[in-house]
């Protein structure tokens, strides 16, 4: 049932047009013996109906778990308006601004979005998108060694307590240019990274040093030694955040003496979906200094011929259609829809929106807290502040007790201890404004009966 | 293009939303209730970010409006070469956006995810079948990323064997800039060959090139030159016999859906591009997707998660289960929600339209082509059958009248169709690459004949009413020097 128009007597003019007798004829460079037979492995085609039906049984067999899980992907509110513009026709099924003059919509929401997310920063500049945080954070490390010009090492300081999967993603990424990556352990009682665990690099070579603010255990890093210590030792600076902290916490432009080098961070919290992991988009800013090492589009205002105000894609000769084998980032096709639903999301809810929803988020995790701090066998892991998640120990495998949630309709949080087994069991939790009391009274109740039940054997 | 003074500025069609910012306002029923976080002085934020104080009706009509300014598919014809502009189902829109899909957290448990892993586990296996391929992973967040997955397999291919020379990757000069960029990504040095005049690869300057330092090969077919590469066996043959990998850039699946699998030929990795061929919409510069397909030998490097199944259940396949994997590509598994319209699509059309869709895009374009050349327009490879798509060169035009591919490119816009792709590929002057789709109709074709029909004869006698086109858009022809000299990358307050 494919979108395809043509009636029989269309065919047949086109076809005398070309001057052959059949479809088939037209594929006669092929080479016969590389024909293939037929698909018999696609099943039947089904119509709309039949798609829709098939589609929603297939949601409701995911459900709509109460959701407790952060990790990387925040539940929040999104205002009905911010999707039902994003998927008009005229911006869905856009591509690529390649032309500038019918494309002024993307290109001004483009330069709207840099704008945000510069002043979200407090960093110079930004750019259009790339695909995630993960693989965001990998090209600001491939970044930071085209941009430290003073360091030859390709060294770079990777907390231990960064996104586990952001640290897999990194290397998986960079490490086939000859990145290395040096780990920077955590206090095992605060949560936040070492500082002192900094001196044994002492008078190395070290071509950058990432922060991320909050941690993965939601923890608040003491952002400002950090910075201060990457830049003492020569390193620059990155900041991975999270943009919804960044209504009540120090931007990166402002951490320490002069703020960080290159800021990036996963953007779905601001408007986009969890569905399942994506589409979502990572967000990058940087120094004016840096900006032609920065990979990705980047859109600028300029005038036309008649000296009217317009929108471009520039700074091309960065990018891989130009450069080729020496551009910044192979990066082509990034996350524009995703931005733009961002942009919108951001109009509508404005500082005061957004810090409402930072407040309320934090608070409501510290109220989850306090409520499972009565369960026995549930201990607060860390002691530093956080954000809007908070690691909790408990006194047995997080696997048996995440199904006993699951069970009673519970998405019950994140098991850290697959990825920390250092710490023994270990449990990720994270609510949002999204959460009411009742909700966080729920999952206390859930939680405590899960922990009630003999263990699984 | 000389630079305008600014006095002479005039205002914008629309404003900037912080123009429309005015301190105090807000969008009153989004706002959650005002709870006091604690936070240490220290880490606190001083001074509010600047952001738009708009209200929900500003914001909605601003970015309504900025919306019309753009040409898209549901707007206009929009033959946009290698890009794959064809109609995007609104249904693969909506049953993907249900509310269970969109609520569904990455991270949250199979049990309460069998119904999206299912429809994941179908969308492999139905890769796999069109491809030829033995195993495939969703991952990869556009081509780029798929391409870098590819070429990083090929890497772990040859390391586990104990073989550390294979630095070079062999890319035709026709292939997509991406080719060559990913290629530097993965650490390769890239050799890059001919092609003849024909538009097939220089067999001879491979033949040249190709050594036990070849990693692999990175080729684009059809090409970029809209041809089919003739001497695919050959050049499997060169490149298997010296060691080394094949790698298949399906940017251009469209054109052979249902009449060559890559698998069949000998390739050994493909990448596919899931918003091109499969109708994922390409939302004025992504999301994309670049899902993976390999042969045998690739399996175990194929990055992660893949869908698993066992039984009737369905699980994540992860680093426990691919130990040598390339690993993981993005914080997730990829761009979910493309992938769900992907799978929705490809369950609409259906074992026949698959093969109707290779047919009829390749039947679009050879009408295409063949009016073209009835109305005395300059094919670049005349010789040659279109595939899904074919170019132009308007390099007589360029060098009787002065005006460029870019002046009826940007003509084109007053006729009310966006451009074809100008000036890729690299190597034929003056080009227009021009893709149809198989989603257009007939009329629609024949309207946009008769436009380039009537820029040619405007160009012999007003050649000046072309260079200053556009005329009927938002902005005329815009001053990409002035962008790239004087900066200006986000709004700033009047001082």
């Amino acid at each position: 049932m494919a979108f395809i128009p043509h009636t029989a007597d269309d065919v047949r003019e086109m076809l005398d047009t070309i001057g052959v007798a059949s479809i088939e004829q037209l594929f006669d460079e092929i080479p016969a013996a590389l024909r293939a037979g037929p698909l018999t492995g696609i099943p039947a085609a089904l119509s709309e109906m039949q798609i829709g039906r098939l589609m929603s049984e297939r949601a409701a067999r995911d459900g709509r778990p109460l959701n407790f899980i952060g990790a990387g992907a925040y539940e929040h509110h999104i205002p009905a308006a911010v999707w039902a513009i994003t998927t008009r026709g005229e911006i869905y099924t856009a591509y690529t601004p390649y032309q500038a003059e019918a494309s002024q919509g993307t290109l001004q929401t483009i330069y709207e979005y840099q704008t945000m997310i510069a002043n979200l920063t407090a960093m110079e500049v930004s750019n259009a998108s790339l695909y995630d945080g993960a693989s965001g954070l990998a090209e600001a490390c491939l970044m930071a060694v085209r941009a430290n010009r003073r360091s030859k090492a390709a060294r770079i300081l990777m907390p231990r307590a960064v996104n586990p999967t952001y640290r897999k993603c990194v290397e998986a990424i960079a490490s086939n240019q000859g990145l290395i990556f040096e780990e920077v352990p955590f206090d095992p009682a605060t949560g936040q990274t070492a500082l002192d665990a900094l001196a044994r690099f002492e008078g190395e070579d070290i071509t950058a040093i990432v922060i991320q603010q909050p941690n993965f255990f939601g923890v608040l890093e003491d952002v400002d030694s950090l910075t201060e210590w990457g830049h003492a030792h020569g390193a620059l600076v990155i900041a991975a955040v999270n943009p919804t902290s960044l209504a009540l916490l120090k931007p990166p432009g402002e951490w320490g003496a002069k703020g960080v080098d290159i800021a990036v961070g996963e953007g779905q919290p601001l408007g986009v979906p969890l569905c399942s992991g994506g589409p979502y988009f990572g967000f990058m800013a940087t120094r004016m200094e840096h900006v032609r090492q920065m990979p990705g589009r980047i859109v600028g205002r300029t005038l036309d011929l008649d000296g009217r105000p317009g929108f471009t894609l520039t700074l091309q000769a960065r990018e891989q259609h130009i450069r080729r084998g020496k551009a910044t980032s192979n990066i082509c096709t990034n996350q524009g829809l995703l931005m733009t639903a961002a942009t919108i999301y951001l109009a509508i809810v404005g500082p005061e929106g957004l810090e409402r929803v930072a407040s309320a988020s934090m608070v409501r995790t510290t109220e989850l807290a306090s409520a499972v701090s009565t369960i026995p066998g549930v201990h607060a892991a860390f002691s530093a502040p956080h954000f809007h998640e908070v690691l909790l120990r408990l006194d047995r495998p997080v696997g048996p007790v995440l199904d006993e949630l699951a069970a009673q309709g519970i998405a019950g949080g994140y098991d850290a201890s697959r990825d920390y087994p250092e710490l023994g069991p270990v449990l990720l939790v994270c609510a949002t404004e999204t959460k009411t009391c009742d909700d966080i009274e729920t999952y206390a109740k859930a939680l405590a009966a899960a922990l009630g039940a003999p263990r699984a054997t | 293009m000389t630079s305008t003074p600014i006095s002479a500025v005039v205002a914008p069609r629309e404003p900037t939303i912080f123009d429309l910012s005015r301190p105090g306002r807000c969008a009153q029923a989004q706002l959650p209730p005002a709870l006091a976080a604690d936070i240490p002085a220290a880490l606190r934020r001083r001074r509010r970010p600047l952001l738009p104080e708009v209200s929900e009706l500003q914001a909605v009509r601003h970015y309504t409006r900025l919306s019309q300014l753009n040409f898209s598919i549901d707007t206009h014809f929009y033959p946009l070469g290698s890009c794959t502009m064809k109609y995007n189902p609104r249904g693969c829109n909506q049953y993907a956006m249900l509310p269970e899909f969109l609520g569904r957290h990455p991270l949250a448990p199979a049990v309460q995810g069998q119904g999206y892993l299912a429809c994941m586990h179908e969308l492999q296996e139905m890769l796999k079948e069109v491809t030829g391929m033995q195993g495939v992973s969703l991952t990869p967040m556009a081509g780029a990323q798929g391409e870098f997955a590819g070429v990083a397999m090929i890497r772990a291919y040859h390391h586990a064997r104990g073989d550390f020379e294979r630095t070079e990757v062999i890319v035709p000069e026709a292939a997509h800039g991406t080719n060559p960029a990913t290629a530097t990504m993965c650490g390769m040095k890239v050799i890059e060959i001919p092609c003849n005049a024909d538009g097939d690869c220089d067999i001879e300057a491979l033949r040249k090139v190709v050594g036990p330092r070849t990693a692999g090969i990175m080729l684009t077919n059809p090409s970029t030159l809209g041809v089919f590469e003739r001497h695919i066996a050959e050049l499997r043959a060169l490149v298997h016999d010296a060691g080394g990998l094949l790698y298949y850039d399906g940017a251009n699946l469209n054109a052979i859906l249902g009449k060559v699998r890559p698998g069949d030929m000998g390739f050994d990795v493909i990448h596919m591009n899931l918003h091109k061929t499969f109708s994922t919409p390409h939302g004025g510069g992504g999301p994309g997707a670049g899902a993976v397909g390999v042969a045998a030998r690739l399996l175990p490097y194929l990055p992660i998660p893949v869908v698993g199944r066992e039984g009737d259940k369905y699980r994540y396949l992860e680093e426990r289960d691919l130990p040598q994997s390339i690993g993981r590509l993005s914080g997730f598994m990829g761009n979910a929600g493309v992938l769900l319209r992907a799978y929705i699509y490809m369950r609409m059309i259906g074992r026949e339209g698959m093969q109707r869709i290779g047919e009829y895009a390749t039947l679009n374009a050879n009408y295409l082509q063949a009016r073209f050349r009835q109305e005395g327009f300059e094919l670049a490879y005349p010789s040659r059958r279109a595939t899904h798509e074919f170019i132009l060169t308007m390099k007589h035009s360029a060098r009787d009248l002065g005006v460029t591919a870019m002046d009826f490119a940007k003509r084109l816009l007053d006729f009310g169709y966006h451009a074809p792709t100008t000036y890729f590929p690299l190597l034929v002057p003056e080009c227009l690459l021009i893709e149809p789709t198989e989603t257009e109709a007939k009329e629609a074709l024949d309207g946009f004949v008769g436009a380039m029909v009537a820029i040619k004869k405007e160009a012999a006698v007003d050649a000046a009413r072309l260079k200053g086109a556009p005329h009927t858009l938002p902005v005329r022809r815009l001053d990409d020097v002035r962008a790239a000299k004087q900066l200006d990358l986000i709004w700033k307050p009047a001082a």
